[in-house]
């Protein structure tokens, strides 16, 4: 949703400015909810001699609007059209070597910080997506908690993710490997990760630094006993690149390729079946409300 | 009575009557009615027990994983009984779980307004009786507290919506709780943002500009204006600053006091909500809002009467057009045949 850091997330990310805060929007737009866009970022890094080329897809409009329930289906509808894509290719008798694969490797998931547990569009969206992208979530904005509220949040969210059986990324997919598992581990624990981001750097005696100036103190963002930016970043650019991509390509795409190639001919008619049942599932909800 | 201080033989001794007042005030008491609007996890519960510094409400966020996620909008009123140096307020407040919690938000602000409503019809109820009571208990919503998301860039749809409806049957006031996620700039920035949308969507937030004012309540009034929407922080804990107990929350990289002006505008917001503007929120929502709804409503009685009595009228008229028609259908029938 707007407003929890997605944007600064990703510049402190690349460690440069990739997406323009919107200059002063005129008032009138206020109430226009910009329908759920995809902006797609290409940025080239260079990350201890590996060069990376990161593609981050942005959703500006997902969960800002009054009726939030079609985001669900252009989400899943675009992540599906990225697969069928690198199908088709796959099944061509020819192929394109130079073929670019477009799939998305990891979903990163702001949450808003409550305090409570998650809300309903949180809960949607992990179940409906889980089984075609990695999903990482991450609470935004975490500098409106204190040390103690942030361990009870967190508490909440993984009980959540338990009770209601939620696929989010399992760091400790590949059992083989147990030296990693050990450290996957780990990294599971800070699940959700806490994320504070923000676009100034300071010079300090150290050199540069990242903070957050408040009348009451200053937090810097790569200390990793305030928040898990650096891990995540870690995670994200270093050590787990590799996981998530395989997973992506050996788990996730190819059940998604089993599915799709088995259910062959009656396909449609069980995708039609299904949308009328959402449509009148939603329709009853939406008259109940009124 | 004691001797005044000018103590000639014009004195009158009218003034008096302000001491009258108070008396009588002190053993009626009054009625203090607060609604809070916003998405659950905004801050909304704390913040009221920091205002009147006890524990008022509870939090009613859904905390563990078998609690089912509410469906719509509940209303839920908890009234208590409060009392300082002798004055009793009965404070009603009026927390709105599940608004704005769904998917689908279209029409969570309905239960809220509908209650509003209520309050208003059940007081003109009231008043309308032939016997009515000395004093009529009140419980037509005072003042509402319309928490804003501190991330968004400004006004989001929902709070478009929901605040236009909101202010027209009640006093309005945006607050921006667990502010302390921003940065001093990020929080004027915010502010200003807000007071345009606000003003370009016609949308009026308590306090309101009267003509009444004099010099000093309109000095009073725009400082007030320019603080809102207020950027609070709220905390239910009392935490140790070097020795002295201070009402406050602690982060790993510092301490906020919430009595502390730079860190919060939470004092300004108590002292204009209790100490300054108190009465003045209990009567405009007598004048102006209940005015409206009472007018709106008996003119409504007023016209269905009228439309009862043409329609009793008009059912004399209707006895004598009968004999007209049977005529009239055997011509329509022959050139059939």
């Amino acid at each position: 949703q707007a407003g929890l850091g997605r944007r600064t997330f990703l510049n402190t990310l690349c460690e440069r400015a990739v997406i323009a805060s919107p200059d002063a929007p005129n008032p009138e737009t206020a109430n226009v909810a910009d329908p759920m866009k995809f902006d797609t970022y290409e940025v080239a890094m260079e990350e201890e001699g590996t060069r990376i080329s990161l593609t981050v897809i942005d959703t500006p409009g997902f969960g800002d609007g009054l009726d939030n329930t079609s985001c669900f289906k252009q989400l899943q509808d675009y992540i599906e059209a990225q697969f069928d894509e690198v199908l088709v290719e796959e099944s061509r008798v020819k192929r394109n070597r130079r073929y670019r694969d477009h799939r998305i490797h990891v979903l990163v998931y702001f949450i808003a910080p409550t305090g409570h547990s998650l809300r309903e569009l949180d809960i949607e969206l992990i179940r409906r997506l889980g089984e075609y992208v990695n999903i990482i979530p991450v609470i935004g904005r975490a500098d409106s908690f204190t040390v103690e509220e942030l361990d009870a949040f967190r508490a909440n969210v993984m009980r959540d993710i338990v009770y209601y059986k939620l696929p989010v990324y399992n760091f400790c997919w590949d059992e083989t490997d147990s030296e990693a598992l050990v450290e996957n581990r780990e990294i599971m624990d800070h699940i959700p990760f806490s994320v504070v981001t923000c676009d100034e750097v300071f010079d300090n005696e150290y050199g540069s630094v990242r903070i957050r100036r408040y009348p009451w103190g200053t937090i810097e963002i790569d200390d990793e006993a305030q928040c898990d930016f650096a891990l995540l970043r870690y995670i994200l650019l270093n050590s787990h690149i590799a996981d998530l991509i395989n997973y992506t390509e050996d788990m996730l795409y190819e059940n998604y390729r089993t599915r799709k190639l088995e259910v062959g001919g009656y396909g449609e008619n069980e995708e039609e079946e299904d949308d009328d049942e959402e449509e009148q599932a939603l329709g009853a909800a939406s008259k109940k409300q009124e | 009575m004691s001797a005044p201080a000018n103590d000639s033989q014009d004195y009158v001794g009218f003034d008096t009557i302000t001491q009258q007042m108070e008396r009588k005030f002190l053993k009626r008491g009054f009625n203090f009615n607060v609604i809070l609007v916003g998405e659950s996890g905004m801050g909304k519960s704390t913040l009221v027990n920091s205002i009147f510094s006890s524990h008022l409400v509870d939090s009613q966020g859904r905390r563990t994983a078998q609690e089912v996620i509410r469906k719509t909008t509940e209303i839920s009123p908890v009234t208590q009984t409060l009392e300082e140096n002798g004055v009793r307020v009965r404070l009603t407040i009026i927390d709105t779980p599940g608004f704005g919690d769904q998917c689908n938000n279209e029409g969570c602000w309905v239960p809220v307004i509908k209650y509003i409503k209520d309050q208003h019809a059940a007081y003109l109820e009231r008043e309308l009786k032939p016997q009515r009571d000395r004093v009529i208990n009140d419980t037509r919503v005072h003042a509402c507290l319309y928490f804003l998301n501190p991330g968004s860039r400004g006004l989001r749809p929902l709070d478009v919506e929901v605040l236009k409806r909101l202010t027209e049957v009640t006093n309005v006031i945006p607050v921006i709780a667990k502010s302390d996620s921003m940065t001093v700039e990020e929080r004027t920035a915010f502010k200003r943002r807000i007071k345009e949308e606000l003003v370009f969507h016609r949308i009026a937030v308590y306090p309101y500009p009267s003509e009444e004012d004099c010099d000093e309540d309109r000095a009073l009034n725009s400082s007030i204006r320019d603080l809102v929407p207020f950027a609070v922080v709220g905390s239910e804990e009392i935490i140790d600053v070097n020795g002295t107990p201070v009402r406050g929350r602690r982060h790993g990289w510092g301490v906020i006091n919430i009595f502390d002006e730079t860190h919060s505008d939470f004092v300004h917001l108590r002292n204009f909500m209790l100490r300054t503007h108190l009465s003045d929120l209990i009567e405009v929502t007598s004048q102006r809002h209940y005015e409206q709804f009472r007018t709106s409503q008996l003119r409504q009685i007023k016209e269905l009467r009228a439309q009862q009595a043409a329609a009793a009228a008009s059912g004399g008229i209707m006895g004598s057009m009968p004999q007209q028609v049977p005529p009239q259908v055997p011509a329509v029938h022959q050139p059939m045949a």
